[in-house]
């Protein structure tokens, strides 16, 4: 029962979600409520805002007129495949790169006070801006490929909790910790094994659920900018455009970017559960 | 005059998750008079803090009753008949010195130039005036329980609830804490229910030292000090005061004589 | 953590003059094209050129994530207050509010762009109004339930008031956490009105000239537009910054780890 209560609440609210859309559906005026120019309230015409059950009904339907076109969920599986192979590469990256440059950090204190501010204050600009201009940099390396600029991107997103979590989790260590490995006549690289690595996962393990995050917001924007084909992000441009006649088709490429999302974040779950061991000082929340 | 605490057969049960109930308190029975000292010392677990928790109201009996002041413990607390100490200081560390004195009195809509006045008059008491504008991470942990002290004192109440306020502090500044307890005590005239598990200081403080013995919670002994009301320093090195430690040593560990019995019986 | 010392200051002072240098080295030696890489001295002088046209981007992009950072953190508020107050409607929010935070939550942007119109810019400030939700609320909630058990039974044991003690004890206790939230929803405001440029709607905003301007092979001025967008983020970032430090001058304990990152 308890195990269980927030999964049916969950579901709960997100059949609130979806019976206030079409309770607004049901009373809105179909033009929304315009004031003084700006519309305050969104349209309710099934252009705008189509019922639910015609997404879902899309998405069993072909993604085109033409014969032998394949369902729409089909496509929308295929495209979110390979979004999240682009993120899954980026991800692996990201982490990668974060985790040295967080040990390179907790090794030399001149590394870390030239280098954290910038990290730092590199995540608080908006780096994705420059996503239509990474393939343009790429295109001079012989054998890049578009969808390597759209990884450059993302892996960019996803590096940055890993540096900073992993920071902290390494230099999370009791000083009475490391003393003792001193104590032992241990070096650097066996304290950075046996005692600081194993005690930065409590630090590491939401890092890496944010990273996951931030590489599948990054591939999907990333596609969007550059203009990659084949993933949920230019499929979604491209059924948005198109959205006049076939107002539910949008949705499908958003359900898969929600559906990408989540298994992402439960891939990093599972890897969390494995790592539960090293875990057992976190605090639940 | 009515007694300030009168415990009568009070038992505290507490259900622990998939463990079924933990018996914390059995058959407890207190009765602490007007200005008298009253320490409750045993080792953890047997519910002297509790004892303490239920005295104030910030958790209830299963099974007894309680008074304070002849009323019932949530009514003296609803009155405010108790000001009440812990281990931690507890001040909010975004208000001064002054400002975490003054707390008690604003939640109870005390006049601004009334309440000014009493802080100044506690500050000076706890020796701590020069500070009042200090934050509480500006402050040592002794400072710091001297405040909280002084917050618990800011109603003048008739009695002090402490909860080992000095158990985070080094024996140096415990001991001089113990001295400037002795001495506010004297001039304030409050009844005092005091949770250690220091024997020297619970004889030092003391009139009467409970001893409670755990699983389940009960009273085993209590001890009468009878070190005369204004104690210093010279009392810690006095024979007198060595007996009594034994004595209440002797309680805690297990003594062969059983029952309620005082230091003359020896 | 490790006080302000020269190193703190000039280690990154002196890594970023030398990054700049080597770009702008790099650049001039290799005579590498300004459609792969233009130097830094290029970009500056654009960046002057065309400031009018900066600027006006800039407010466009900026006003939008304003008023969506706006929107959200008030939202966001309320609705951790609600959630902490009534625990039925947090136990509602906390699945939706949690699968939010892992969702790229910028593809909502074609639906909003039918929903409110692709030539009004009230697409752009939900979404980075949805994007600062996020943090401020899992930070306020979480700072809202910071009481220290301590001042919880000291608060019972002044018989204070429900009210009395949550504007006592509560508020401030999450007065830290909130800020945090807001720091990190700063830069997220401003990141989101940008990429929500990138899936449609008029053409005047950062974003937009960013990619007009790469699309038109003058990347020169593409890179002054992405300049324009770092100042921005990096003015969102400092003022919420000033007052996060300005709320918790005496704050109980910084938030070591917040509810969510970015």
């Amino acid at each position: 029962m308890t195990r269980a209560r927030p999964i049916i609440l969950g579901a709960v609210g997100v059949l609130l979600i979806g019976a206030l859309w079409e309770l607004y559906k049901a009373i809105a005026p179909a033009t929304g409520v315009v004031i003084g120019g700006v519309t305050v309230l969104p349209r309710s015409s099934d252009l705008a805002m189509p019922h639910i059950a015609t997404m879902f009904l899309r998405l069993g339907q072909p993604v085109l007129g033409d014969p032998g076109s394949p369902p729409l969920w089909l496509a929308v599986l295929q495209a979110a495949g390979f979004t999240l192979g682009i993120a899954a590469v980026s991800w692996v990256i990201g982490v990668v790169v974060g985790m040295l440059l967080a040990i390179l950090m907790q090794r030399f204190r001149t590394a870390e006070s030239a280098l954290a501010p910038w990290v730092i204050l590199s995540q608080t600009v908006p780096i994705i801006a420059l996503a239509p201009l990474v393939s343009g940099f790429g295109s001079q390396i012989p054998g890049w490929q578009d969808w390597m600029s759209v990884a450059v991107i993302a892996s960019y997103l996803a590096f940055f909790p890993v540096s900073i979590g992993a920071l902290r989790g390494l230099s999370s260590p009791e000083v009475a910790h490391v003393e003792l490995l001193h104590s032992y006549a241990v070096g650097w690289w066996k304290t950075l094994v046996r005692l600081r690595l194993p005690a930065s996962v409590p630090y590491l393990v939401p890092a890496l659920r944010l990273a996951a995050a931030s590489a599948v917001i990054g591939t999907v924007v990333a596609e969007v900018s550059i203009g990659l084909e084949g993933g949920v992000g230019r499929m979604m441009i491209e059924f948005a455009s198109a959205s006049s006649g076939d107002p539910a088709k949008p949705f499908g490429p958003i359900f898969g970017a929600i559906a990408i999302g989540l298994v992402s974040a439960g891939i990093v779950a599972l890897l969390g559960l494995f790592l539960r061991r090293y875990r057992r000082s976190e605090a639940t929340s | 005059m009515t007694d300030a605490v009168t415990v009568s057969a009070v038992g505290k049960t507490f259900a622990v998750a998939n463990r079924g109930t933990v018996v914390a308190l059995e058959d407890i029975n207190l009765v602490v008079a007007p200005g008298e000292f009253v320490s409750l010392i045993g080792p953890s677990g047997c519910g002297k803090s509790t004892l303490l928790r239920l005295i104030a109201d910030l958790d209830q009996p299963s099974t007894g009753t309680l008074s304070v002041f002849g009323k019932t413990a949530r009514q003296a607390r609803t009155d405010q008949d108790y000001g009440i100490a812990f281990q931690q200081a507890g001040l909010l560390a975004w208000r001064t010195v002054a400002e975490n004195v003054e707390l008690p009195l604003q939640l109870h809509r005390v006049a601004k130039p009334t309440r000014r006045a009493r802080v100044a008059e506690l500050l000076e008491l706890v020796g701590l005036t020069d500070f009042a504008d200090r934050y509480p991470d500006q402050l040592s942990g002794g400072m710091q329980q001297r405040v909280a002290i002084a917050r618990s004192l800011a109603e003048s109440p008739g009695l002090l609830l402490m909860d080992e306020p000095f158990g985070a502090l080094d024996e140096m500044t415990r001991e001089r804490m113990q001295n400037e307890l002795v001495r506010i005590r004297h001039e304030t005239g409050a009844a005092v229910v005091f949770v250690t598990h220091s024997i020297p200081e619970a004889v030092f403080l003391s009139d009467r030292v409970v001893v409670m013995s755990p699983r389940p919670g009960r009273i085993v002994d209590v001890v009468s000090v009878e070190l005369g009301g204004e104690r210093g320093d010279e009392v810690r090195e006095a024979s007198a005061f060595f007996a009594r430690v034994s004595a209440v040593r002797e309680a805690l560990h297990g003594a062969p004589a059983k029952g309620v019995r005082g230091v003359e019986n020896r | 953590m490790r006080g302000i010392s020269t190193r703190t200051l000039v280690a990154p002072a002196v890594f970023g003059i030398a990054a700049l240098m080597v770009w702008q080295l790099a650049v001039t030696v290799f005579n590498i094209q300004p459609f792969v890489l233009p130097g830094p001295i290029n970009i500056g002088a654009q960046f002057e050129q065309v400031w009018p046209i900066i600027w006006a981007g800039t407010l466009v992009t900026g006003g939008n994530a304003l008023i969506g950072f706006i929107m959200g953190a008030v939202a966001a508020i309320l609705a951790a207050i609600i959630a902490a107050l009534a625990r039925p409607f947090d136990e509602l929010t906390q699945p939706v509010v949690t699968v939010a935070a892992v969702i790229p939550l910028v593809a909502l942007a074609p639906i909003l762009y039918a929903m409110f119109g692709a030539d009004a810019e009230t697409s752009r400030q939900l979404i980075a109004a949805l994007a600062v939700f996020v943090p401020v609320y899992l930070n306020t909630l979480r700072g809202l339930r910071q009481v220290k058990p301590v001042h919880r039974d000291l608060m019972r044991a002044y018989a204070a008031t429900p009210w009395q003690a949550t504007r006592t004890v509560t508020l401030p206790a999450a007065l830290p956490f909130l800020f945090t939230g807001l720091r990190i929803a700063s830069s997220l405001a401003v990141i989101s009105a940008l990429i929500a440029e990138y899936f449609g709607g008029p053409v005047d905003g950062l974003a937009t000239s960013i990619t007009s301007s790469a699309a038109g092979s003058n990347y020169t001025l593409a890179y002054a537009f992405v300049l324009g967008a770092i100042l921005l983020g990096l003015a969102f970032y400092c003022v919420t910054l000033a007052l996060e430090k300005l709320a918790t001058r005496h704050a109980p304990l910084p938030p070591e780890r917040p509810a969510v990152g970015r």
